[in-house]
């Protein structure tokens, strides 16, 4: 298990004093300006020596695409956006880093906008953030007040960050989406090329991070890139915000090492499974869009982005939906269907399309009303979808089901076949009575 | 993508003006953003709209395209895409906001629809007969560990039973919403699991090793995690122009010895930790491999004294 002594978001639980102040003893703000005097290529080689990988999904390392930005401005302002925009089903880590430890983002986004020289920061927190949102902004104010950001502030780097909020879209978590509603307008993804880096929010050079990529920075920074790479396996290191949810004894977010089992993970800090860990019938690893694993396979898993790949899955935000076996998987896996026809922004053909024709047939599949050719069938749309839209939530829509038919395809069959037997048994008597 | 449209012209009210609180608020807003680019400003204007009059109507929507002078098919475009602005009427004391989404439906959520149908209407978003209350079901919240959940207005009701999400019900409709106390509604700190945190219980002193100017040679992070006590030191020198640091130009027979390692070991010994004692290249024969002798640029001094005099004899 992961000490105390190594954990990067001392107060997620927000049971100790989320000010300034308390922030300031527990660590953070601590030599920021020492680190800023160090200079942008140090920091940046820092960030890639820590081996830190993006912690919105992909798993980008961002120490890499800080260094994406232009060195030089060419006229145009520089534009750092935190996208805060949290909407993955399962995940929720965001949440308290923004209401009980504020400051970790706010350091985080100084060091990162000195980084790719940007002086403009937007922090574009989703709209059912309220609370949230009034939280970061307060620690925001707190911080203007302490001469810690602005003009001439003690950092030596002239920097603003606003808070902006959404409105309710799921499709506003891909980056050029965001920059999208971030200008006003509908949330629907740009092609790329160009790239944020060259031709992001108002044309000009944007860097888009996750909140907590940007959060756990500057403790890197102060720690050092070797030992934030010393947690974990090669490629996969550091520590990493878990959000364990659904069928659990303890439902619950926790900061732990990358690459730690499943079962100790469950184990230790979630309470273990709901009526034991025979009771374990599937395991969604990173939020709505990763694939389902079956129960079995997920006994000797390591939960980090390697781990999940051998699996056939991948390890997304590290939202863990647990299901046990009072569950109707087909029914979970619809209902995130429902989800993907409701969020897809409607641009390109076969995610508008196909979103909504996919979730039909899972309904119809819940039910068992359906034919067992229309599996192969489902799978092979859901194929046609994949990888031929703009933006990854057309993939994202298809990999719950794909996942779905190639683990529980004899779960499927079972309700078919029992509906079959159901409505021809009841007609056979229906017969006989006449 | 859903169907989204403004509600009929019946309901919709004259005319649309922020109050003068809104107001200053909604100037400070724009204010936020570049000069010529206030079209950022429409979701947070609309939303403040929304929550001046509880739904978003159609001279709300006029309103903030001529304030932000944008043309009107642009906002109506914003407000009918957003799902969080309600374009209809909801219920004045709650609109009940039961997120419906798996983590939520694995732990009960069917049920707090079942009784937002049985309290409040069958149907979602329509108000029941006195206006007062409404429901919908909505997706994901992002407060899936303390499924299931409910919003009402700004605050999130969390782990939620059926029978408390009646009680809660029951309060808004008394107007004593107020008086619930939002955030999770079993014994429970927000995220934490039930029962009290398992971690964040140790006093730990705060870490910046980093920022110190290094001392010796850098060491295994635990040892360098416990020790902060040079933190009150004066930090004379920059770690570039640290003597104890070697470099190629400092230390040129090293780098050389080095170099020679490097070029005569095979490609997948680089990978390994500890050198292999019969791997051409390595320590020449008879000079017993020391364990735990660490290979490449860690520990040049070591690399250089055992293998020149060897390499010098044969």
């Amino acid at each position: 298990m992961l000490k105390d002594q190594d954990r990067i978001f001392t107060n997620i639980y927000g049971l100790k004093d989320k000010s300034l102040k308390g922030a300031m003893s527990r660590g953070h703000w601590d030599g920021t300006k020492q680190i800023l005097e160090k200079g942008r290529d140090w920091i940046i080689n820092e960030m890639k020596a820590s081996g830190l990988r993006g912690r919105g999904g992909a798993g980008f390392p961002t120490g890499l695409k800080w260094s994406f930005m232009p060195k030089e401005s060419d006229g145009r302002p520089h534009y750092l956006v935190i996208n805060a925009d949290e909407s993955e089903p399962g995940t929720c880590k965001d949440r308290d880093i923004m209401r009980h430890d504020p400051h970790t983002l706010i350091e985080g986004c100084v060091i990162a906008g000195f980084a790719m020289g940007a002086h403009t920061c937007y922090i574009y927190v989703r709209g059912e953030y309220m609370r949230e949102r009034e939280a970061l902004q307060a620690a925001i104010d707190e911080c203007y007040d302490a001469g810690l950001l602005g003009g001439n502030n003690k950092n030596g780097w002239d920097f603003d960050i606003y808070v902006h909020h959404g409105a309710g879209a799921y499709i506003c978590g891909e980056e050029t989406a965001l920059l999208e509603s971030l200008e006003g307008k509908k949330g629907q993804p740009r092609l790329k090329p160009p790239f944020p880096a060259n031709m992001g929010l108002y044309g000009c050079p944007t860097t888009v991070n996750n909140v907590e990529s940007i959060a756990v920075a500057p403790t890197i920074l102060r720690r050092g890139g070797a030992w934030f790479a010393g947690i974990g396996r090669p490629n996969n290191v550091g520590t990493k915000l878990f959000m364990i949810s659904g069928h659990v004894n303890k439902p619950c977010t926790v900061e732990e090492a990358m690459g730690i089992p499943f079962r100790e993970l469950i184990e230790k800090h979630a309470g273990g499974i709901r009526g034991g860990w025979d009771n374990l019938l599937g395991v969604i690893p990173g939020g709505a869009s990763c694939p389902i694993i079956r129960g079995e396979d997920m006994d000797d898993a390591i939960m980090d982005f390697d781990g999940m790949r051998d699996k056939k899955s991948s390890f997304g935000t590290a939202a863990i939906i647990v299901m046990d076996k009072s569950t109707d998987v087909i029914a979970a896996i619809a209902r995130l269907s429902a989800f993907f026809k409701h969020e897809s922004c409607g641009q390109c053909t076969p995610c508008r399309e196909g979103t909504g024709w996919m979730w039909r047939v899972m309904e119809r599949m819940v039910k068992g009303n359906a034919q067992k050719r229309e599996i192969d069938m489902l799978l092979q749309v859901s194929k046609q979808i994949e990888g031929h839209t703009i933006c990854a939530l057309g993939d994202a829509a298809a990999w719950p089901v794909q996942g779905l038919i190639r683990n529980f395809r004899d779960e499927i069959e079972r309700r078919i076949d029992q509906y079959t037997y159901n409505s021809t048994s009841q007609g056979a008597v229906m017969e006989a009575a006449e | 993508m859903s169907v989204r449209r403004l509600a009929e012209d019946q309901f919709q009210p004259s005319t649309f003006a922020f109050n003068a609180e809104n107001d200053v608020w909604a100037e400070a807003t724009i204010r936020k953003y570049p000069e010529g680019r206030q079209q950022s400003a429409v979701i947070p204007l609309l939303m403040r709209a929304q929550e001046q009059d509880g739904w978003v109507t159609k001279s709300a929507i006029e309103h903030v395209a001529g304030r932000l002078d944008m043309p009107l098919i642009r906002v109506l475009e914003v407000a009918t895409f957003y799902t969080q602005f309600q374009l209809k009427p909801v219920g004045t004391r709650a609109h009940v906001q039961v997120c419906g989404t798996t983590p939520c439906m694995l732990r009960g959520a069917g049920e707090l629809i079942d009784i937002c149908r049985h309290k409040i209407h069958h149907d979602p978003l329509v108000p029941n007969a006195e206006g007062t209350l409404s429901w919908e079901e909505v997706e994901c919240q992002g407060a899936c560990v303390n499924a299931p959940m409910v919003i009402i207005f700004k605050d999130a009701y969390e782990d939620l039973t059926p029978q408390r999400l009646e009680e809660i019900i029951d309060a808004f409709e008394a107007g004593r919403g107020n008086e619930i106390k939002p955030g999770p509604q079993i014994d429970r700190e927000f995220s934490a699991p039930e029962g009290g945190p398992l971690t964040l219980l140790e006093e730990v002193k705060p870490v910046r090793t980093n920022l110190e100017p290094p001392q010796t040679e850098p060491q295994a992070v635990e040892n360098a995690a416990g020790a902060p006590d040079s933190a009150g030191r004066v930090k004379e020198n920059a770690p570039e122009t640290d003597p104890s640091i070697k470099t190629p130009v400092t230390d040129k027979q090293g780098a050389k010895e080095q170099a020679k390692t490097a070029e005569t070991q095979p490609l997948s010994a680089t990978t390994k930790s500890e050198p292999d004692p019969k791997a051409p290249g390595s320590a020449a024969e008879g000079a017993p491999p020391e364990p735990g002798a660490v290979s490449g640029d860690l520990k040049p001094k070591r690399t250089r004294k055992k293998t020149t005099p060897d390499g010098e004899a044969s």
